[in-house]
């Protein structure tokens, strides 16, 4: 009995140390003269674009990705090919690669010099250091979330319904949206919170193709850096606050769908 | 397919053309310099060190939580999540405030090697739980009863029972976790200060070689990164794979 309550003591004891008590400080410290030079320091002008530009992120990446996703997962569950393996492993890739990585990776497609930056810019179409790179680079980091949650359901599931469903005539999109649809449908929920959660907090890939350009090119997560690096302490903890806030929400939503999630 | 090309495979294609622009001998150059090798020294030493810890703290949280009853699991269980929800940038500056500069408990870590470690604790904290809290939730009670009933000791029975079947998810989560920590970069950039040879990790070298036009050279570091978190990847697969014959 002793020896349990330490462990709990223990375990308890790490996450209060490694999670709770430095993120309650910020917001102490944060809302330390009251709510009032919070609200003036995310209601700038400056601000106020970051976050629209974090939430233009989010409402064009996670769409994309979700299609994206659950055609993924269908494929490599269903279908049977040659480099179905070698497309299952491709899916995870962005899981492996380092965000400053990848923003190189897009600089040196989509620059100046890039493979495509000469003949886009004749085409008056500016990628690196423009939202258009940026939100490239988001939905390149948040790509595998919603196939990685929606493949293990999909073969749960099993084909039998939609074979009923198409000897009684059903068409294929009738069978996928009136079948399989509802069944994965918390698979896909799940997934698309990971991602959102993955769009709105991405800082490294962004930050390489973004050139941080205040009101223009710069999210959320830059304008913390940003304030900070300027002695700004203030206005960043009021932006982490305003990120913080968000990520409990998410964090909020997956506890609400997960575990329904994992039954199928 | 042409969606995961488009938006994957080109961009790292690029990478990789671009790191042998100075052929063999360039890439060689860009990445034997001492910056660079020192960048990737700290990368690997501090992520080994976290893995390390999370193997331990991960599989202990777990037990705790499924193998312990107390008043508030479901929020402690829900806040292993956090790391993940939130922004890295945040992560990193929510660090500082408690183990920085101004630190209220007199703990100043800033601009440390232990910083990085920090740091990259916080991030990968959910791996590890997350992949051992399921195996454990579906272990048997009756094995480690029938141990216990002839005899053995908690501490045997952990070690021969419980230990060899969590062995795989413990391996399989510090590897993601060990992934993840060689890539890192957001959390890292405000709580290291990225002191060349001290506290520069890899992702932040890249960083700033792009910055400062050297292209070619980010590319090739790039790339060594790229290789050290892919063969990664693959030895899990091939693990889990094993693993995955075994139960059946």
């Amino acid at each position: 009995m002793r020896s349990r309550l330490a462990l709990r003591a223990l375990a308890l004891g790490y996450l209060a140390l490694l999670l709770v008590v430095p993120v309650g400080v910020v917001f102490r410290r944060a809302f330390a003269d009251g709510v009032g030079p919070v609200w003036d320091a995310v209601t700038t002008p400056e601000a106020l674009h970051a976050l629209w530009l974090t939430c233009l992120m989010v409402l064009v990446a996670v769409p994309l990705n979700t299609v994206f996703g659950v055609l993924c997962a269908l494929v490599i569950v269903r279908q049977r090919f040659r480099g179905r393996a070698l497309l299952n492993a491709l899916v995870d890739l962005p899981f492996a690669v380092s965000p400053v990585v990848v923003g190189l990776a897009l600089v040196l497609v989509y620059g100046r010099t890039g493979w495509f930056g000469g003949w886009l810019a004749d085409q008056g179409v500016q990628v690196i250091f423009s939202p258009l790179g940026m939100i490239l680079a988001t939905m390149f980091v948040s790509l595998p979330f919603v196939a990685r949650e929606v493949v293990p359901v999909l073969r749960e599931v099993g084909t039998e319904q939609e074979q009923a469903a198409e000897t009684l005539g059903a068409s294929s999109l009738q069978t996928f949206v009136r079948i399989t649809l509802p069944a994965i449908r918390w698979g896909v929920a799940y997934g698309v919170v990971l991602t959102t959660a993955r769009a709105l907090g991405e800082f490294g890939a962004v930050s390489v193709v973004s050139g941080k350009i205040a009101g223009r090119t710069e999210t959320l997560t830059l304008l913390v850096e940003d304030r900070f690096q300027g002695f700004d302490l203030r206005g960043a903890y009021a932006a982490s606050i305003v990120l913080a806030v968000l990520a409990l929400g998410t964090l909020l939503a997956m506890n609400l769908i997960g575990p329904k999630g994992e039954r199928g | 397919m042409a969606y995961v090309s488009l938006v994957a495979l080109v961009p790292l294609a690029a990478v990789v053309a671009r790191s042998t622009d100075g052929g063999l001998d360039g890439f060689w150059r860009s990445v034997a310099n001492d910056q660079a090798l020192a960048s990737l020294r700290i990368t690997l030493v501090a992520s080994l060190i976290v893995v390390a810890i999370n193997a331990l703290t991960g599989t202990l949280v777990a037990w705790v939580l499924v193998r312990d009853e107390f008043r508030g699991k479901g929020i402690v269980n829900s806040l292993i999540d956090l790391p993940f929800a939130l922004p890295t940038i945040v992560a990193g500056l929510t660090l500082l405030a408690l183990y920085g500069p101004k630190s209220p408990v007199g703990i100043d870590l800033a601009f440390s090697r232990a910083a990085i470690v920090l740091a990259l604790l916080f991030v990968t904290l959910p791996f590890v739980v997350r992949a051992v809290q399921p195996v454990l939730l579906e272990l048997d009670r009756e094995m480690e009863e029938a141990a216990e009933s002839l005899g053995a000791r908690r501490r045997t029975v952990f070690r021969r029972i419980i230990l060899p079947n969590l062995a795989p998810a413990i391996l399989a989560g510090s590897g993601l976790g060990f992934a993840r920590a060689v890539g890192e970069f957001g959390s890292l950039v405000l709580i290291t200060g990225n002191i060349p040879f001290k506290t520069e990790v890899a992702s932040v070298f890249i960083f700033s070689q792009v910055e400062s036009d050297n292209v070619t050279g980010a590319a090739a570091v790039s790339v060594v990164l790229l290789l050290v978190s892919l063969g990664l990847l693959l030895a899990i697969g091939a693990l889990s794979r094993r693993v995955g014959r075994h139960e059946v």
